[in-house]
């Protein structure tokens, strides 16, 4: 089977980023819950903010700004359901 | 229009040198954590070297025998704020690496709580590195990273890992926790290494 460039995610990964991400359902790679993204814990400070699994604590995801630059990292989930329609 | 040439050039002159560019004098201790802050008991504490070939440990009691010295340093956190002439007391990095035979090059932190930071050796010996035990006179608070610290003034304050627990020895330098996450791979204040 023959791949394409990463333009062809345009259209389906818009639908992922352009929602209120926190009624999405995500789950833990680390013990494996399921849970929306709104009922984990967050921990703010000036470096940035750490997701973690209410479960097991486990990092689910970071996010860091800049004034020009935003990174998030989704080093702890395995997997993100969405709504549809 | 002359107070205001005055004024500018008044601050200009009266800039603390001490302070890397881009940063902003504080009193107080601002706290920054990643997570809940770990209770961790000294009966329980451990300090370990990991090498490719041995692993050093030390409990409290053996750690806090070792030569401590008094480090007078200022500090310098990535979120802009620096505090000038802050008093640690703690272990030189010089003195538990005496013991340590290695050929590798780089360090992983790591942290009671998960939290992971990566420096080159050469940046922690020849007096630039502790695990400071004590702030200020007093036993270090938890929400400062007590038990212990590493204390690495001369790099941005994220790579001073709170509740360290140990270093493991890396053949190649790797990102540790928020360097994953956008922040610089090396973390020089006065270069202003912030991020990728």
């Amino acid at each position: 089977m023959q791949h394409v460039d990463g333009n062809a995610l345009a259209g389906p990964l818009a639908e992922f980023f352009s929602f209120d991400l926190t009624t999405a359902i995500a789950r833990c790679s680390g013990c494996g819950a399921v849970g929306e993204l709104a009922r984990t814990m967050v921990y703010r400070s000036g470096a940035g903010t750490v997701v973690r699994c209410s479960e097991c604590d486990q990092v689910l995801a970071t996010l860091v700004e800049t004034a020009d630059r935003a990174w998030i990292g989704l080093s702890g989930i395995s997997a993100i359901e969405v709504p549809r329609g | 229009m002359s107070f205001i040439t005055r004024g500018f050039s008044g601050c200009s002159r009266e800039r603390d040198e001490r302070l890397p560019p881009g940063q902003t004098l504080v009193q107080d201790f601002p706290v920054l954590s990643a997570g809940p802050t770990p209770e961790v008991d000294t009966a329980e504490w451990e300090f370990t070297i990991r090498t490719e070939s041995s692993v050093h440990r030390w409990n409290w009691d053996e750690f806090t025998s070792l030569a401590i010295d008094d480090v007078d340093t200022d500090i310098h956190c990535v979120t802009h704020w620096s505090k000038l002439g802050t008093s640690w007391r703690g272990v030189s990095l010089d003195t538990l690496f005496e013991q340590v035979e290695t050929e590798q090059e780089y360090v992983m932190a790591h942290s009671y709580g998960g939290y992971t930071t990566n420096v080159p050796l050469d940046e922690l010996l020849d007096g630039k590195a502790w695990v400071a035990f004590e702030f200020d006179g007093e036993p270090l608070e938890p929400e400062h990273g007590g038990p212990a610290r590493l204390l690495v003034p001369h790099l941005y304050f994220w790579k001073s890992a709170k509740w360290v627990r140990g270093l493991v020895m890396m053949e190649q330098d790797e990102p540790g926790f928020w360097e994953q996450n956008g922040y610089h791979l090396h973390g020089d204040p006065w270069t202003e290494e912030r991020y990728w």
